[in-house]
């Protein structure tokens, strides 16, 4: 779903005027100068890479799923629409919101009261420095290459919209991520998120409307879609028989209901740090518990503004219905290219200069939470607690500011590396998101059971992740006959299987540590008072309940379904 | 998304379970952050502003094919201008508190951020 990495063509060209790029430029212009305030925030490392734990809720939580509505997911998703119709919407629901809410309500507790700056570093606490240090190392490496393929994708939008060759257009786009990350931390960062996210919604909200204007509302588009190559199935959501590639209406439901919406979204929800880190960056444990509750409302509803568009190329664009009618790329012409061809196709001059703005920043959206975590990372579990421990806080805070930069040339390199071998950089991509299975299974475990050592931690994180690996292999050489899909919900589960099974084995074999060291990072011996928050002054209110406002969003999940199911 | 972005860290409410940053570390200077409310204001009424102008003068027969007769300039330029009168609104009934002495005291005891 990621391979949006399509030639550019002619075709996609778009007819932007003058007062397109001046509406682009004057985004630039407040995403740069945001930056540039935000430095006056920044005296302490904890600011720059945590932003001194001073967000509201509200930013956190629009910063938290904006950081995961990069343009690789816009396109991907949108491309997902087209091809499979409404099924699409399970990687948003089932696929998303109960792992957020699960995140929110029985994870940052911990988390959050660990009072530990990174994922890794609660891996310190928990298990032991080897485990931090192999967490570390593989999140450092994993978010520079995935930067470098978010960047590789906008260097190729810039191409083919404004026609800017690829060697200008990567560096460029790198410089303005750079500027705003190195200037004001992380601050900037998610400031600039939220902003992303209103900007996104401007590019897709019009989009949408005048999609449905042209093909005759909603009952046009069920109409022309029944008639389609997919027929009326692409309508419903269940069983998703055409999404999952499992025949079995039954197996592909179990394969949606625990692959999708159990291990893979669990395991990237939960303990991916460019996610997780916006949640510690909250006021308050109330804000930070909120923080992926109250992303998961836009989550939610955001597929009405995505799958809907997609579902409407298919049938409204020729060249996406040759696409639908052949089965594959047509004229090099993909699914991928679903966005920029709609936009092309239905949005004059002026709002159109909204909608390149949008899309940009979704790319840099994608880009910047990739860097902002990586130099989290990196300057606290890599360089203060393991290679030049012991210096004044200010020296972190170079370490940081400098990590951020060689972050971002690191990017342009893997950028460069992307763009000559697109199939490596999407194997890649693929081969880490099997870290996060693993990385759950000895989460949850750790979690819920005391007995658990440290070594059983890391040698069931890699187990389960040479589990995942192996599947995948097999998939690829045709041993295992699975399609790609149920590839990787197989893999992700076995990967979770083996890690929980290793790390069990592990555990019983050995010590485990001291229960007075474990308070506050396993649930049996966490005190319950310690385990909720204050409800005062600003936690104040029966709308700021996390637990209230988790129940909400999974009944606008249920009501939703009842809606497309 | 009814959370209110000022406020206060008073003492026992805010994170007692916040880090520090280092034995070191300057007070933080995080409750410096400027409104982002005030910025996203400004985003929709720059943008506003340019989408109604091209929504009253500029849209001809071609614009009107690409949107099926709507004029998405004007619809959107509204709908951003009312984005942009929200966000002002909500600045200007609940504006930043400037930190009071007493938590720039707790500030410069602990390196505790302090609410902005």
């Amino acid at each position: 779903m990621t391979s949006i990495l399509a030639q550019a063509n002619a075709d996609v060209r778009l007819d932007a005027h003058l007062v397109d790029y001046l509406l682009v430029a004057f985004y630039f212009l407040l995403v740069l100068g945001i930056g540039y305030m935000a430095r006056r925030s920044v005296s302490s490392s904890l600011d720059f890479l945590l932003s001194g734990r001073s967000m509201p809720a509200w930013v956190t939580g629009l910063a938290f799923i904006s950081a995961n509505l990069g343009a690789l997911e816009l396109i991907g998703m949108m491309a997902n629409g087209a091809q499979y119709g409404i099924a699409t919407v399970h990687y948003y629901w089932i696929g998303a919101i109960p792992a957020m809410v699960f995140l929110g309500l029985v994870m940052m507790p911990f988390y959050y009261g660990s009072k530990a700056r990174s994922v890794p570093e609660f891996l310190a606490k928990r298990f032991n420095r080897t485990t931090q240090r192999i967490q570390g190392v593989i999140f450092a490496v994993a978010s520079i290459l995935i930067a470098g393929v978010n960047l590789f994708a906008l260097g190729l939008i810039i191409e083919a919209l404004l026609g800017w060759p690829l060697v200008v257009a990567i560096p460029v786009a790198a410089l303005v991520v750079l500027a705003y990350t190195t200037l004001g931390g992380l601050s900037a960062a998610i400031y600039n998120e939220v902003l992303q996210f209103f900007v996104i919604l401007a590019l897709l909200i019009p989009l949408t409307l005048v999609g449905l204007n042209r093909i005759g509302g909603w009952e046009g588009l069920k109409e022309k879609v029944s008639a389609g190559p997919g027929g009326a199935e692409q309508l419903s959501s269940w069983p998703g028989t055409e999404l999952t590639e499992i025949a079995n209406p039954v197996l592909s439901v179990i394969g949606i209901v625990f692959g999708l919406g159990f291990v893979l979204s669990f395991g990237y929800w939960t303990t991916n740090f460019a996610e997780v880190q916006r949640a510690l960056s909250a006021k308050s444990m109330s804000a930070a518990r909120r923080t992926p509750i109250i992303g998961a409302f836009p989550k939610a509803l955001i597929p009405l503004v995505v799958v809907i568009p997609g579902m409407i190329a298919a049938v409204l664009l020729p060249q996406i219905q040759a696409v639908k009618a052949a089965g594959g790329s047509v004229d090099g012409i993909t699914y991928n290219d679903s966005l920029t061809l709609l936009m092309k196709e239905l949005l004059p001059n002026g709002i159109l200069g909204v909608a390149i703005a949008g899309l940009l920043a979704a790319f840099m959206a994608g880009m910047a939470a990739n860097i902002s975590s990586f130099n989290t990372v990196f300057t606290y579990d890599l360089w203060q607690d393991w290679i030049k421990p012991g210096k004044p806080d200010r020296y972190y805070l170079q370490v940081g500011r400098w990590v951020t930069v060689i972050g971002c040339i690191l990017a342009i390199g893997t950028a460069f590396i992307a763009s000559g071998s697109q199939n490596l950089m999407d194997y890649i991509q693929a081969l880490f998101s099997f870290f996060n299975a693993p990385l759950f299974a000895i989460f949850i475990l750790g979690l819920f059971w005391k007995r658990m050592t440290g070594s059983a931690a890391w040698i069931g994180l890699l187990s389960g992740t040479v589990a995942a690996v192996t599947i995948d292999v097999l998939v690829r050489f045709d041993v295992l006959q699975l399609s790609n899909q149920a590839g990787s919900f197989v893999g992700a589960s076995a990967a979770f299987i083996v890690g929980v099974g290793v790390a069990a084995l592990v555990s019983l074999s050995g010590q485990p540590k001291p229960e007075a060291e474990l308070t506050g990072l396993v649930w049996s011996l966490t005190p319950r008072a310690s385990r909720t928050h204050s409800v005062e002054g600003d936690d104040a209110g029966w709308y700021r309940s996390p637990k209230l406002l988790g129940v909400l969003v999974l009944i606008l999940v249920v009501i939703l379904y009842i809606l497309f199911f | 998304m009814t959370d209110s972005p000022e406020g206060s860290n008073d003492a026992g409410t805010g994170p007692a379970d916040a880090p520090r940053a280092g034995t070191d570390a300057p007070p933080s200077a995080a409750a410096n952050l400027f409104d982002l409310r005030t910025i996203i204001a400004v985003l929709f009424l720059v943008y506003g502003i340019v989408l109604l102008i091209m929504g009253l003068v500029s849209t001809d027969d071609a614009d009107r094919m690409k949107t099926g007769g709507s004029n998405i300039n004007l619809d959107m330029g509204i709908g951003m201008l009312v984005v942009a009168v929200l966000f002002g609104a909500w600045v200007l009934m609940r504006p930043l508190k400037p930190p009071t002495p007493e938590q720039l005291a707790e500030a410069a005891e602990g390196d505790r951020p302090l609410g902005h």
